[in-house]
């Protein structure tokens, strides 16, 4: 079933926790509501449910207006952060709950209910463990009957707040990629709330990033990373290394630094740039003039990620640099080296426009970059 | 390796050395006040019923007029901790799930029958309920209900005078209760009741019956709050506090103490077997 969110706004006193958004969530699909904590993304979360309600605005589910509709009328699934199991019930009753409390013409008999919860403790892997209680269970365990329970009375929106929040790095890794599964097998629409980034991008359909009560952006995963809309979003997906400048013949220039601009961007305001956006080279090139000195070098994973401080002009945080092993290799680089970088893609924020415009320089002839 | 290496150091510790100072200290302390304010009194209480002989004790503690104070007083302290379960439970959660003006003057006033002397509470009530009281005027008159000098009268003085356990055991506890578990519930599609009934009693339970159970004890014995309001006609208001009373006006301390073990049998009796089963009850919330 689709969602779709129209001008709804929600106020606790005197803070805004949500300024009035709309928001389209087609029938299928997995979204992420991705952001700060404070920005709003679990309050829209509960207005959808129901659970709290909106000061204006309406909620439809594909063509049915539930704003006015009782969280228990609304037939959603819902998931918290910290499982909200029943303690005094094991997880077999834990599941059949939502069958069990139907109005008395729609409950299926008892053998059938048995029957069911008996299938979706299967799904979650769990049938071993139905007649334990909560307490004896670990978080992964107690999540995924949580989501048993959600999902045993079939609704056609399954919502979870920071499902996988309370636990560990691994075990979470092996639920996400469990739910993205299961999401292919049931076909149900979904909204998840989370502040893991790497969580909204490789689980959703779609990313809505919000913060302050308002949504930055909604795209891709892929789109969301590569082509941000605002400083925001690039702050917040991933690393970014920013450059700060004014313009000046043709150049962005700060101390000692200098990005070479194309003619029609010529402004002044901030480049930014992803780590693998940039590359390495042994001197100022006709591109940029950016010398570096390495402060650290982690060579753990697929890449070999380069910690580096300017040297001669200034930049808020330190930038960020990724190598392959093979061109790391190649450069032999450690601690206390100069370097000089320059960039081959960047997202350009003037002081005079709101959105980025795109900008990519051509391979120079100096550059060191290494053939595949 | 080396991780073994400090790991049979480690056992190799003396076992008997604790982190946390002062056992000995506290717990002879504690023991001696509780021997000095709590056993000893009772050991003299059975001391003075062991002077009289088993026949001698038989026939003092099922005198018909006593075994028929042992009927009111079982009977009204039973209904009284009925009374304060169910309303002790609903002041308790006003208390916790809402915010109102004076909801701290509220929260004050509940432990008043604690604070306030007992015949203070016993004289009020049955000024109160007399026949020219406020409230017994009315009822006599409008509905014809007797409440002063009959076991209602008694009832009244004793749920009046505990319900303060109910609601102090109970507030914790939902105090406690997470909110996402009736919020689950709802989004499962359970109605207000169903909530309430499959949800929250059951956690709430173990509190509810330990504080029932501590206020049914408790007017087991109550003396002060019972006897202004209860009238003490023979066979009909007159409670087992209000016998042992007797006996001791009497100057008969022995027949007093046996009628007395009575009591604390059944109070103990009482508290052994409710710990038993929250012990039981308990034991899933921890996974074990």
């Amino acid at each position: 079933m689709s969602i779709r969110i129209e001008n709804v706004a929600k106020r606790f006193g005197a803070f805004q926790a949500l300024a009035p958004l709309s928001l389209d969530i087609g029938e299928g699909e997995m979204v992420g509501l991705l952001g700060p904590s404070g920005s709003g993304k679990t309050t829209l979360l509960r207005i959808i449910a129901g659970l709290e309600g909106a000061d204006t605005g309406r909620i439809w589910f594909g063509s049915r207006d539930v704003s006015e509709l009782h969280v228990r009328d609304r037939r959603v699934g819902f998931v918290f952060q910290h499982y909200a199991l029943f303690k005094h019930m094991t997880v077999a009753d834990n599941v059949a709950f939502g069958l069990e409390v139907l109005p008395r013409h729609e409950r299926p008999s008892s053998a059938q209910i048995k029957q069911r919860v008996g299938d979706l403790l299967d799904m979650v892997q769990l049938n071993h463990l139905a007649q334990r209680f909560p307490a004896q269970l670990s978080g992964g365990q107690k999540q995924r009957v949580a989501l048993a329970r959600a999902l045993a009375t079939q609704p056609e929106v399954l919502l979870m707040d920071e499902p996988f929040g309370a636990l560990d790095a691994k075990v979470r890794k092996e639920l996400r990629q469990w739910l993205r599964q299961l999401h292919e097998e049931l076909k149900f629409t979904s909204v998840f709330v989370t502040h893991d980034q790497d969580e909204a991008l490789e689980l959703s359909d779609q990313v809505v990033v919000m913060s302050h009560g308002r949504i930055e952006q909604v795209d891709e995963p892929a789109k969301l990373y590569a082509s941000p809309q605002s400083r925001f979003v690039f702050d917040f997906l991933g690393h970014v290394n920013v450059f700060e400048g004014q313009s000046y013949r043709g150049r962005l220039n700060q101390g000692q630094a200098w990005i070479q601009l194309p003619e029609q961007h010529l402004d002044s305001g901030e480049l930014y740039m992803r780590p693998h956006e940039m590359r390495v080279t042994a001197n100022p090139t006709t591109i940029a003039h950016l010398p570096l000195k390495v402060m650290a070098v982690n060579p753990v994973g697929a890449e070999v990620r380069l910690e580096l401080v300017p040297l001669g002009w200034e930049t808020s945080s330190p930038w960020e640099l990724g190598l392959s092993h093979h061109e790391y290799q190649r450069w032999s680089l450690k601690r206390g080296d100069q370097v000089y970088v320059e960039p081959s893609k960047a997202h350009f924020f003037s002081q005079h426009t709101a959105a980025p415009s795109e900008i990519s320089w051509p391979c120079t002839s100096t550059a060191g970059v290494v053939e595949v | 390796m080396s991780s073994s290496v400090v790991n049979s150091n480690d056992m190799r510790r003396p076992r008997h050395k604790r982190v946390l100072p002062g056992l000995g200290l506290t717990l002879g302390t504690s023991v001696l006040f509780i021997s000095l304010i709590l056993l000893l009194p009772l050991s003299g209480l059975v001391m003075q019923t062991a002077e009289m002989g088993w026949e001698r004790y038989w026939f003092v503690i099922t005198d018909p007029q006593v075994v028929a104070s042992y009927r009111l007083t079982l009977v009204s302290a039973l209904w009284a901790s009925l009374f304060n379960g169910v309303f002790g439970l609903l002041l308790a959660w006003v208390l916790v799930r809402y915010e109102f003006p004076g909801r701290r003057l509220l929260d004050a006033l509940v432990d008043l029958p604690f604070a306030l002397p007992t015949a203070v509470a016993g004289i009020t009530l049955a000024t109160l309920y007399s026949d020219e009281g406020w409230y017994g005027g009315w009822l006599s008159g409008e509905l014809g209900i007797q409440v002063a000098y009959t076991p209602l009268g008694v009832v009244i003085a004793m749920a009046f005078t505990s319900i303060p356990f109910v609601v102090r055991t109970v507030q914790p506890v939902l105090e406690e209760m997470a909110v996402e578990e009736e919020e689950a519930g709802m989004t499962l599609g359970a109605s207000d009741w169903t909530v309430f009934r499959r949800i929250l009693l059951p956690s709430l339970w173990p509190a509810l019956v330990t504080g029932a159970a501590l206020s049914f004890t408790r007017s087991l014995g109550e003396f002060g709050a019972v006897i202004f309001i209860a009238g003490n006609m023979p066979y009909v208001s007159e409670v087992t506090s209000l016998m042992i009373f007797m006996r001791l006006q009497e100057f008969d301390f022995a027949a007093a103490s046996a009628i007395a073990s009575v009591v604390l049998g059944v109070s103990l009796l009482l508290l052994l077997l409710i710990n038993i089963w929250q012990a039981r009850f308990l034991r899933r919330f921890q996974g074990r």
